[in-house]
């Protein structure tokens, strides 16, 4: 058969000789060859993927009960909870997927941090990844406002009049993202259409494109260790890979077993998780005359939040809090070229770049806990001190982490070159 | 044609390519502009805004009312005696006590309550720094210090405006509490969402 490279007979053959499916999984799973020294932290890639998958499913579920209307949507959800054959665990495991997603993402992340695999040749990969990110904070924005609680309410309130913050076209944008003068029916019908389909789709391009840049350059290896460069000579295969399947796809079931079992634990006995993952204030439905005492973002926005928060105003403008928020994620996008180290790997990085980045995930989770909790929790500084006097502790403290969360990024050219690396072997070590 | 010029002219190739994607582009453009229009507030949306009254006299001294008006919270505030002296002693640690920003309020309430009948407080209760609505708190001290001489407080960001909706220094709202248009019907009826007539 002409058509055929992969001499395949039968049903199989018939495909082939049509469509490249033998060669598409030869390409990607059976002769897709990874670092053979994968660690723990390469199984969040592949757990992101499970739980896009799984929003998806539960979100179609959600949707055929759900009703986008303002008048309607708080007591759709309800009904859900209480009427809905099993559509408690619908929307337990939808509303769980959403934090858990921003777990692995976070964690997924951080090991490209520590392994240096946005460095060349994988800087798309990288902003590929980054994009992904932003439109799934868009998209976890997006459906938090669809329960039509209180939370959901004056969050979308707070975030759309971000917007409205930006000198010269900002009322007018936040008007039009608003679709009226406040949030309202209008908003969550759109809202709702943004977090069914558009983001959806957009994501799943993205994620498509995600691997097959990743495919293209290869996985990076906890080593940074090109494994390309060392090839058996006859064979072509680099002596340091494996096939990503079976090897790597049993790893992965493994690590997904471990994850679900997780999963399930807060499914079943905390899915509220103490009103960090579904916030209490949210049980009570929308009511635009009424703040409630406390309002904070769900937990994967607190450490961009407590950023708005600890910049202040300027010239009478909130615009640079709004701007320094946006900055701390697009700056990610620059990391492939700000690291200027001649390693990937931390594990050949010297002492300063692991105090960086010990800094940085430290001002992360204090920002991220200072974004929890009302500015005045630990009180004002006495009066009578110059500068600060008056002021709240908890507002000066992020303002230093956040100038620390900055600082990782902005003076990674230097440090990463003033950084003493060790030598970087051929080929991969394993424990 | 395909016999006689077999030299190929590039620059009216370019041309043509050019002016087709300008084109191209040009109308790609125009039909987004039904799309994003769709986007925009509704002429349902704008004719929600109309007028509503309320009565003053129902809000007795020192208390406060909430009604609506375009979907938003209006807060009726009638001011005791003591609640206005207050006002004046605030003024060095307010932003703007002497209403710079014009357009957080009417002509007619450009003075130092803020209002048309000096007692009688009408504001809209969103924050003017990222929209919530900020909770009252009338009276002097309690929860807030010592040195509280009764406003309001926003949750959200820890804005706080005086009794006069005048923000203080340090607040991240960048203005005070907007004024909205309102006029007197008769002694006790006002409407909100409609000027009152200059006095000549």
């Amino acid at each position: 058969m002409p058509n055929n490279k992969n001499e395949t007979t039968g049903l199989i053959g018939w495909i082939d000789e049509r469509f490249p499916l033998s060669s598409f999984i030869k390409n990607h799973l059976t002769e897709y060859y990874a670092p053979k020294n994968f660690n723990f932290w390469y199984f969040f890639g592949a757990l992101a993927l499970f739980v896009f998958v799984m929003q998806i499913l539960t979100g179609i579920f959600l949707t055929m009960h759900y009703k986008p209307d303002a008048a309607l949507a708080f007591a759709s959800v309800e009904y859900i909870m209480r009427d809905v054959s099993f559509g408690w665990l619908i929307r337990y495991l939808h509303s769980t997927g959403a934090s858990l997603f921003f777990v692995v993402i976070y964690l997924h992340m951080f090991k490209g941090l520590m392994y240096g695999s946005y460095k060349k040749p994988r800087e798309l990969l990288w902003l590929f990844g980054v994009l992904i990110f932003l439109l799934l904070m868009a998209e976890a924005f997006f459906g938090y406002l669809l329960p039509w609680g209180q939370m959901s309410y004056w969050g979308a309130q707070v975030i759309v009049n971000l917007f409205a913050t930006i000198p010269f076209i900002g009322p007018d944008l936040a008007e039009w993202v608003r679709g009226d003068y406040l949030v309202s029916d209008a908003t969550l019908n759109r809202f709702f259409a943004f977090h069914v389909i558009a983001l959806p789709l957009a994501l799943a391009g993205l994620i498509f494109g995600h691997l097959i840049a990743l495919h293209e350059v290869g996985s990076n290896n906890p080593d940074g260790v090109e494994i390309k460069a060392v090839k058996d000579k006859k064979t072509g295969i680099p002596l340091d890979g494996i096939p990503f399947h079976p090897y790597y796809t049993v790893k992965d079931l493994i690590g997904l077993s471990v994850f679900l079992i997780v999963f399930a634990s807060i499914v079943f006995f905390a899915p509220e998780m103490g009103g960090y993952f579904l916030e209490h204030n949210n049980f009570v439905p929308a009511n635009p005359l009424v703040t409630p005492d406390h309002i904070a973002p769900v937990w994967y926005f607190t450490p961009f939040y407590s950023i708005l928060r600890a910049v202040p105003p300027i010239l009478n403008s909130q615009f640079p809090g709004v701007a320094a928020m946006g900055l701390s994620v697009m700056i990610f996008f620059l990391v492939p070229w700000l690291d200027k180290s001649p390693v990937r790997s931390i594990r050949y990085k010297g002492l300063l770049y692991k105090k960086w980045l010990t800094a940085f995930v430290l001002s992360f989770f204090v920002l991220g806990y200072l974004g929890t909790v009302p500015s005045n929790i630990w009180g004002q500084f006495n009066s009578l001190l110059p500068l600060l006097g008056g002021g709240d502790v908890a507002t000066f403290v992020a303002r230093i982490f956040t100038a620390i969360y900055f600082s990782f990024f902005i003076f990674m050219p230097y440090y990463s070159k003033k950084d003493k690396t060790k030598k970087v072997p051929n080929r991969v070590t394993m424990p | 044609m395909a016999n006689g010029n077999k030299k190929i002219d590039l620059n009216r190739r370019k041309f043509l390519l050019n002016a087709t994607s300008v084109t191209g582009a040009i109308g790609a453009t125009a039909l987004g502009v039904p799309f994003v229009s769709s986007m925009l507030p509704s002429e349902k949306a704008k004719a929600a805004g109309a007028p509503v009254e309320f009565d003053v006299s129902s809000v007795s001294p020192g208390q406060i009312k909430t009604t609506e008006w375009r979907g938003q919270p209006v807060w009726i505030l009638n001011r005791s005696k003591g609640m206005l002296i207050s006002l004046e002693a605030n003024s060095d640690n307010l932003s703007d006590p002497d209403l710079k920003v014009v357009s957080q309020q009417p002509k007619y309430c450009q003075n130092a309550t803020r209002s048309i009948k000096s007692n009688v407080l009408v504001v809209v209760g969103i924050c003017t720094h990222l929209g919530c609505s900020p909770s009252p708190k009338l009276d002097k001290k309690g929860d807030m210090g010592a040195e509280w001489e009764g406003g309001f407080f926003c949750p959200c960001h820890g804005s706080k405006f005086d009794l006069a909706g005048r923000v203080y220094k340090g607040s991240p709202a960048p203005t005070n509490l907007v004024v909205p248009p309102h006029k007197y019907l008769d002694d006790n009826t006002i409407v909100i969402g409609e000027d009152q007539e200059e006095k000549a």
